[in-house]
């Protein structure tokens, strides 16, 4: 069955154990991200470095995949540019809408795990919403 | 009972999903959908207003529909069966008509804990509007009144109490009769929401003392979009209409209108005549059914589940411990997994049940769960139903990564 495999061991391990899920004092930025229909509720916590993520992490209260894929972001983003960081999370909606190539799909490496994301309409706003709070974090920024 | 009843559901027939989602909306037996094509196919002409035999077939059946009605919650007169959408409008209807027009500023409205959003929103509308104050009647942990607690919330000033006669969540009959009773020893009203007892219980209209019940279609095995209001008479008469224009006039002058007699008053608008006409043949299903039977089935497979889950480790169910007590609902959290996840893993396992808050957020935070999920059962379901409910409910835990 389709979503049998969907709870994947990237998935479940993320969920279980976040790696970013814990506070971070020294945020420049704080955001929450909110689903308020099914009630996924996240802070996310950037430190800046310039134009570099230098430090980030969540924390909140949600179902499986808005934490994993919270976590999952956080792992591939710190470190990175603003800018690359937007990039990733464009591809990363385009993949939820099942229109990312599949090179793109690649360039996601963990992320990738959330691809039948886009055969599940209900759950499309629990694995955005980390990427959705980044993107409203990020342009919010001088 | 093997399931007499089961080939009586085309979409039972067709589906093989577990569906142990009927608080939600119930299926429609075969003859409630062949009322709504016949009356379609031989009776449709705007009713109440046509001088030509097929609009008068077509009054008379919607007639027909709301005597089936007056009957099934045992109303005094046809009158006082107002047809709306549903639950949802029709407790708009006494909140706008009768809330906005009685309730003044200091006075009280009362509601439970346990409400529906559609029994919650509207008072709260009436008391932003009148400058009136909203209180909150609390259930215990099993989600019981304390009557003791609810008399000593009414008070002089009280003009709308406001109920669910079975909460959506927990399951459980509330004492409305006893309520009603303490309501009207002040010169309140009664107001209950029936959408969840109309399917499970006969529901006495005059024993209850209720002065206005609302209910669906859709959850007692009808069409969606046909709902019923019950209001006594003598408060209908009495009360402006919700909405206004076609078919709820005698006259209407350039300035003004003499409204028409109860219950067209409440009805403005061309009716939904066949979705009443599948009302009726719902109700008429019901009956030949009959509550004894259904509640005998129900209570068993609750008996079942409840059996099943108590068996599971990390698994919780909310309210009673009697299977008696839950009108086939029964919600429940899981430690660790998070109500949307196990609403998905049964979905792959082929079990629809409902995850999230229900539309009854107050009474969730109330019993400090953000979320549960929540398998609701009709007559027509089957032991192997429950058992597939168990069985992904038993390996859950270990498919989202927990150790055995």
């Amino acid at each position: 069955m389709e979503n049998r495999s969907f709870y994947n061991e990237i998935l479940t391990e993320h969920n279980l154990h976040p790696e970013f899920k814990h506070d971070l004092p020294d945020a420049d930025i704080v955001l929450e991200g909110v689903n308020p229909s099914c009630g996924d509720d996240i802070f996310l916590k950037l430190k800046l470095d310039g134009d570099t993520i230098a430090d980030g992490a969540f924390v909140g209260d949600g179902c499986a995949i808005s934490q994993a894929s919270a976590d999952i972001m956080l792992g591939m983003i710190i470190g990175k540019k603003k800018d690359e960081a937007l990039r990733m999370g464009e591809i990363f909606l385009r993949m939820i809408q099942g229109e990312a190539s599949e090179d793109e799909i690649d360039s996601l490496e963990e992320a990738s795990a959330l691809r039948d994301i886009a055969h599940m309409p209900a759950r499309v706003k629990c694995a955005v919403l980390g990427w959705r709070t980044l993107k409203e974090a990020l342009q919010d920024q001088p | 009972m093997a399931h007499a009843y089961r080939d009586d559901f085309p979409l039972l027939k067709r589906q093989d999903i577990a569906y142990l989602d009927n608080a939600a909306t119930a299926q429609r037996p075969q003859c409630v959908l062949d009322a709504v094509t016949r009356f379609y196919e031989s009776q449709n002409a705007n009713p109440l207003r046509g001088l030509y035999p097929l609009s008068v077939a077509a009054t008379e059946a919607y007639e027909d529909a709301r005597e089936a009605v007056r009957a099934f919650v045992n109303a005094k007169s046809s009158r006082e069966i107002i047809f709306t959408r549903n639950t949802t409008e029709s407790l708009n209807l006494v909140a706008y008509s009768y809330g906005l027009s009685h309730v003044k500023a200091g006075d009280e409205v009362l509601v439970s804990i346990m409400e529906h959003h559609s029994n919650l929103l509207p008072w709260q509308m009436v008391c932003r509007q009148t400058g009136a104050a909203l209180k909150f009647m609390e259930c215990e942990a099993d989600g019981t009144l304390d009557l003791n607690k609810v008399e000593a919330l009414i008070t002089p000033r009280t003009k709308i109490v406001a109920c669910t006669h079975v909460s959506n969540v927990l399951g459980r009959v509330n004492p409305i009769r006893e309520i009603a009773a303490l309501a009207h020893r002040v010169g309140a009203v009664m107001v209950v929401d029936g959408a969840q007892s109309t399917p499970h219980l006969s529901v006495d209209v005059q024993a209850l003392d209720a002065d206005f019940l609302a209910f669906s279609g859709h959850k007692v095995y009808g069409p969606m979009g046909i709902g019923v209001l019950y209001g006594r008479e003598e408060l209908l008469n009495a009360m402006p209409p919700f909405l206004t224009g076609g078919e709820m006039i005698e006259s209407v002058t350039r300035e003004s209108a003499v409204y028409a007699e109860l219950p067209h008053k409440f009805e403005a608008g061309t009716v939904n005549a066949a979705d009443a006409v599948g009302l009726h043949a719902a109700i008429d299903y019901v009956g030949r059914v009959g509550f004894a039977a259904m509640h005998r089935q129900e209570v068993s497979l609750t008996r079942r589940a409840m059996e099943g889950i108590r068996s599971i480790p990390c698994v919780h169910l909310l309210g009673s411990d009697d299977p008696e007590e839950h009108c086939g609902i029964l919600t429940f959290t899981v430690d660790g997994v998070h109500p949307h996840d196990i609403s998905e893993i049964l979905a792959s396992d082929g079990v629809a049940i409902r995850a999230g808050h229900h539309c009854a957020q107050p009474l969730h935070a109330y019993l400090k769960h953000p979320s549960t999920a929540r398998a609701s059962l009709a007559f027509y379901n089957t032991e192997d139903e429950i058992d597939r409910l168990l069985d992904s409910l038993s390996t859950l835990r270990e498919r989202m990564g927990y150790g055995k």
